[in-house]
């Protein structure tokens, strides 16, 4: 990993909002002009500020969503309704609104294809959000690293990103994507409909003789059920990489 | 809720620490002195709702690391780290 351009100490940094974009009814994605933005490994995020009238601060981390390639830095934000911050990305900024932000952060939750794969990716709701990042990030530099994504949603509408991983999918480049419902299904859904476990990782993972590369980005409470299950599945501990969002995320 | 959902991992404090060290260090790798187990921080234990940040091993749950912010100074108070290696 290129590891001399992560050097540096972080420093907080204004960006621009240049486009809002609704993926589903309660997760918003932002466009961020990022003035000297050093660039970003896939799956790395950023740290987010809001500073209130009366001085009064607060900050969450938010999962980078586009591939590096990409000029400008999307971040991918499910709103929820006890949040201090995520309430505000969600329903209030506008373009043009400036956000204080620090970032790239981090270096042992990321992938670019020079890692290798094979790749497996587990999600559970906006745990999509890095792992997105590192499927354009595939798809952009063309790479053919096999690669699954088992992805969690509520129901169909909640599921972020879904045109596009139909796309990416469609390109027949080593891509599989493996949707499951946990809450409602639509007629005719023919996708997995429930909770991620053990069987149903047993039947999307890769072997674990393949000796995959595995992240896995959801809920504390997902991601820890997930990861436990593939270790007894056979994989690897180290080999699974793990990021937890925490109850809310905020 | 219990602490276990609110745990999160080493990425969280990747912000942090990367305002005090000039190396990126969620894959700085440290030796836990409770149960000698070595992870990169990325992967270790973390709890933001403590009046500071609180890392712990992901094996055996010993404090490696307190982290509390006042006057926007830091302090970290290494507990049981062996070493930490970047």
């Amino acid at each position: 990993m290129a590891r001399a351009a992560l050097l540096g100490r972080l420093n907080w940094t204004l960006g621009e909002v240049v486009e809002l974009i609704d993926e589903t009814p309660r997760v918003r994605s932002i466009v961020l002009d990022v003035p000297e933005w050093p660039g970003h490994l896939p799956g790395q995020h950023v740290d987010i500020r809001l500073t209130a009238a009366d001085g009064y601060q607060a900050q969450r981390s938010y999962s980078i969503a586009s591939a590096p390639e990409n000029d400008r830095v999307m971040l991918t934000v499910e709103g929820l309704p006890d949040g201090e911050v995520s309430p505000y990305l969600v329903d209030e900024l506008r373009p043009g609104d400036k956000l204080e932000l620090r970032g790239p952060i981090g270096g042992y939750f990321a992938w670019d294809a020079r890692l290798g794969g094979p790749l497996f990716l587990v999600a559970g709701g906006s745990g999509i959000v890095p792992l997105m990042s590192m499927l354009r990030h595939r798809a952009v530099t063309e790479s053919s690293v096999p690669s699954r994504l088992l992805n969690s949603s509520r129901t169909r509408q909640d599921i972020i990103f879904r045109e596009e991983l139909e796309h990416l999918a469609a390109r027949a480049d080593g891509l599989d994507v493996f949707h499951t419902l946990t809450r409602r299904q639509p007629d005719g859904w023919d996708g997995y409909a429930r909770r991620v476990d053990a069987q149903l990782l047993a039947e999307t993972a890769w072997p674990p003789a393949s000796m995959p590369l595995t992240y896995v980005c959801g809920p504390t409470s997902f991601v820890e059920t997930v990861a436990n299950a593939l270790v007894l599945l056979g994989h690897e501990a180290r080999r699974v990489k793990t990021e937890r969002f925490g109850p809310t995320g905020g | 809720m219990g602490n276990a959902e609110l745990r999160v991992d080493g990425n969280a404090v990747g912000g942090v620490l990367g305002e005090i060290f000039v190396h990126e260090m969620t894959s700085a790798r440290v030796k836990c002195e409770g149960c000698s187990a070595i992870e990169p921080l990325g992967a270790e234990h973390v709890y933001m709702q403590a009046p500071g940040i609180v890392v712990r091993c992901c094996h055996c749950e010993s404090v490696l690391l307190v982290i509390t912010q006042r006057d926007g100074s830091y302090m970290i108070g290494f507990q049981q780290i062996a070493w930490l290696e970047t």
